[in-house]
């Protein structure tokens, strides 16, 4: 048990997860009071002790799966074992759950159907359990020592279900039980019902193919292809729709903390010359001595932003990010303006101020924007011509410009004065690159071009730098 | 050391009796706080029951309550202890020849000159507490260090006095919103738990133990409906208070089965931006 969970807390330590000497030993003083056949208890004993941070918890459940998935009430399994014995269990379970599932080898593919149809609907937990291995087992062909990824097997089995189809005939269901239309409200109630029903359909399928194939393989070679970046790790260009999805829900949280940390910082920076008015009032109350001296605290002047963005195909998440970032916290500046290019430039500020929804916003620079001059492909050159002609008398010495992108100018003219000229009248002109350092001033990239005029070129991979940046900026 | 409860089914089972549903993660922590002797760290959206929490586990362990609300500017003297200067003064003044220097110093800086604020009350008392304390991530980074003798060592250290032990190892509940990271220190000596928002059957349950007079079909409805506007990308998505503040409205209104138009009416007790509200009413199609 112990180097079971020694190699499950190597394990976390890969993944990111900062877990310390102490954390470690409570963890195991902590499941010595829980009992391992309780699997959620046990997790959640886990969790309490190994994962401080909300955002890590996915992380943690997907190592946890692949560590300990073998161990849950349905399977009892006593003392320790290695990852060789649990291939072992796994088959005498499987010869097992094939007598146990009430022989559902022998029905048909309509028959399967129609059971899982029934199981969604009354929210059968145990039922769409065993569906799933059933499915599993029957669509995902599924063989040992098969160099494929999870993700194949899924689709495969995915394909066969046809869950999509599986929504409508269970809305069609709905509509009949109460005999006739339903209304607006209630459809689309039933529909998120059945939705939900079907997403942990897919969650049992997908943990019982990893179930399978922690079998296959063996513990440590699944948690190395499972191993994800931690949110705030997860690169901007290199993000999948889902990873996305979780940037985007992370940055909420983010921006108010950045925020708060920002206002704190504003009033608490160092003291400025003595408050004499304040000195006095509080003097009363030591009798007349001013015992106790009162500052002034200054109060810096907000910088001025103007973010300039780059939205051309590969850089266009990371440009989002930073506009969303940056107006989640435009309390922060005296005034935000910001400006989107590809080989156009066009000013969206008016996109941001006229609603309160950023994803809105976002939405309208994408479409709206007109940002296309010739033919599509980045013109950093032409692109700062423009800005510096329509714009660039507006800069002021209150103003910091942010520019952001790759610097892959496709090989045309750099205008890399403009930057020159930025310079001169600007407080601060920064680069954000979402490219990794070692990729910078390869090919058409010509990053250090731009970078000899400004104040800095930041690397910006990830969330965690982008917010490091954000912090120094205000 | 005695434990205070036998099982994690005892916990949850106690804490039903007093109106607080806990899911699986809930009662575990409160159940390893115990018997590890540690501090639970709370952490999870406004308005999710973390306070509620460590009232409701005070109330059916029969221990009284110790609450510290953490604000900007918080310091020792209102955390941990203070002396009674007047008191202090007082007795200086009283006898002022008897005394020699040694017996007044001495005197003055004992038990009866002490003022306990919640921290030091919560670990001399001499019956079961529970401490509680509040939106700890208010506090500024440098004051939380003030918490971290007590959390890990459950004892107070006055210099005038020495260290003072705790009697019993209370249960304590520190509650953030999260609005800045907690210092590594600080999370360290606690176990932490996340409280989000419920499944819709644990919804409907709470729903149904605290509004008094509610029908099944109508909190099955109203969790339904919950879970879905939480679905929707929102400024702020309605909390479990939010819920039953709505869930009670809709019993005063007599309300049996919501309407496309009723919910319109009252969506404006779950949401509480102009903007959310539009979008749920055109998202739930309930907007004409």
């Amino acid at each position: 048990m112990l180097d079971l969970l020694s190699g499950f807390i190597t394990e976390l330590r890969n993944a990111g997860l900062p877990v310390s000497l102490t954390e470690n030993l409570d963890a195991m003083e902590a499941i010595k009071h829980i009992p391992m056949e309780d699997r959620d208890a046990f997790k959640y004993a886990l969790g309490a002790t190994l994962v401080k941070n909300n955002a890590h918890w996915r992380s943690f459940e997907t190592v946890f799966e692949v560590y300990f998935s073998l161990r849950g009430p349905e399977y009892a399994i006593d003392g320790d074992k290695d990852a060789d014995e649990f291939w072992r269990e796994m088959q005498e379970q499987q010869r097992q759950g094939n007598g146990g599932s009430g022989g559902m080898e022998g029905l048909s593919a309509e028959e399967l159907m129609s059971i899982l149809m029934k199981a969604l609907m009354g929210g059968d937990q145990a039922m769409m359990r065993a569906l799933a291995r059933q499915a599993v087992q029957r669509f995902a062909g599924m063989e040992p020592g098969r160099p494929v990824g999870g993700t194949y097997y899924l689709y495969r089995t995915l394909r066969n279900l046809d869950l999509e189809a599986m929504l409508e005939k269970l809305m069609e269901i709905s509509r009949q039980e109460v005999g006739g239309n339903l209304t607006a409200l209630e459809e689309r109630l039933e529909r998120d019902e059945h939705k939900d029903q079907i997403e942990k359909f897919k969650q049992e399928i997908e943990s019982e193919i990893r179930r399978r194939l922690v079998a296959d393989r063996g513990v440590e070679a699944m948690a190395k292809t499972l191993r994800k970046p931690l949110p705030e790790d997860v690169e901007f260009m290199h993000a999948s729709r889902d990873e996305m999805q979780n940037l985007k829900k992370a940055l909420q949280p983010l921006t108010r903390k950045l925020a708060a940390r920002l206002a704190r910082k504003r009033r608490h920076g160092r003291k400025g010359p003595l408050d004499f008015r304040s000195t006095v009032r509080h003097s009363l109350s030591y009798g007349g001595v001013p015992a106790d001296p009162q500052f002034k605290y200054p109060r810096p002047a907000k910088p001025e932003l103007m973010v300039v963005a780059d939205i051309s195909g590969s850089v266009a998440a990371f440009a989002r990010f930073t506009l969303m970032l940056v107006y989640a916290i435009q309390g922060q500046f005296s005034k935000v303006r910001s400006f989107v290019f590809i080989d156009g430039l066009d000013e969206v500020t008016e996109y941001f101020r006229n609603t309160e929804d950023i994803g809105v916003a976002i939405h309208r620079v994408n479409t709206e924007a007109d940002v296309i001059w010739v033919d599509g492909h980045s013109d950093y050159g032409h692109a700062f011509e423009v800005f510096w002609n329509k714009f660039g008398k507006e800069i002021g010495p209150k103003t910091t410009v942010l520019l952001l992108g790759d610097a892959r100018n496709n090989y045309h003219a750099s205008g890399s004065w403009v930057i020159k000229e930025m310079r001169q009248k600007a407080r601060h002109v920064y680069w954000l690159n979402p490219e990794p350092k070692s990729y910078w001033n390869t090919g058409d990239s010509i990053v250090s071009e731009y970078g000899t005029f400004t104040d800095g070129v930041y690397e910006c991979r990830n969330m965690r730098q982008l917010e490091a940046f954000v912090e120094k900026l205000a | 050391m005695t434990h205070r409860f036998d099982s994690v089914q005892t916990v949850r089972e106690g804490l039903k009796d007093v109106h607080y549903l806990a899911d699986d993660g809930i009662a575990g922590v409160v159940f390893l706080a115990d018997r590890l002797g540690k501090p639970v760290l709370v952490e999870g959206p406004a308005g999710t029951g973390k306070t509620q929490l460590a009232k409701s586990v005070a109330d059916f362990t029969g221990a009284r309550l110790i609450r510290l609300q953490c604000y900007e500017g918080l310091d020792e003297s209102k955390a941990l202890y203070e002396w009674n200067y007047k008191k202090q003064l007082l007795r200086i003044q009283a006898d002022r020849k008897s005394d020699s220097w040694e017996d007044v110093h001495d005197d003055i800086f004992g038990e009866d000159f002490l003022l306990t604020r919640p921290l030091l009350e919560a670990i001399t008392s001499e019956d079961p507490v529970v401490l509680l304390i509040d939106e700890v991530d208010r506090v500024e980074v440098e004051t939380e260090a003030l918490l971290l003798e007590i959390l890990s060592e459950y004892q107070v250290s006055i210099p005038e006095l020495g260290t003072i032990q705790a009697k019993q190892i209370p249960l304590v509940f520190l509650t953030s919103n999260n609005t800045r990271e907690l210092s590594e220190a600080l999370k360290r000596r606690c176990l932490f738990l996340h409280v989000d928002y419920p499944d819709m059957e644990r919804e409907k349950e709470i729903v149904l133990t605290r509004v008094e007079g509610i029908t099944e079909n109508l909190a099955d409805q109203i969790a339904r409906i919950v879970r879905s506007i939480r679905q929707l990308d929102l400024k702020k998505a309605p909390s479990v208070s939010e819920t039953i503040d709505w869930a009670r409205t809709l019993v005063l209104l007599g309300i049996e089965h919501i309407e496309a138009e009723q919910a319109k009416e009252t969506l404006h007790i779950l949401l509480k931006y102009q903007t959310d509200i539009a979008k749920a009413a055109k998202e739930l199609s309930i907007d004409k």
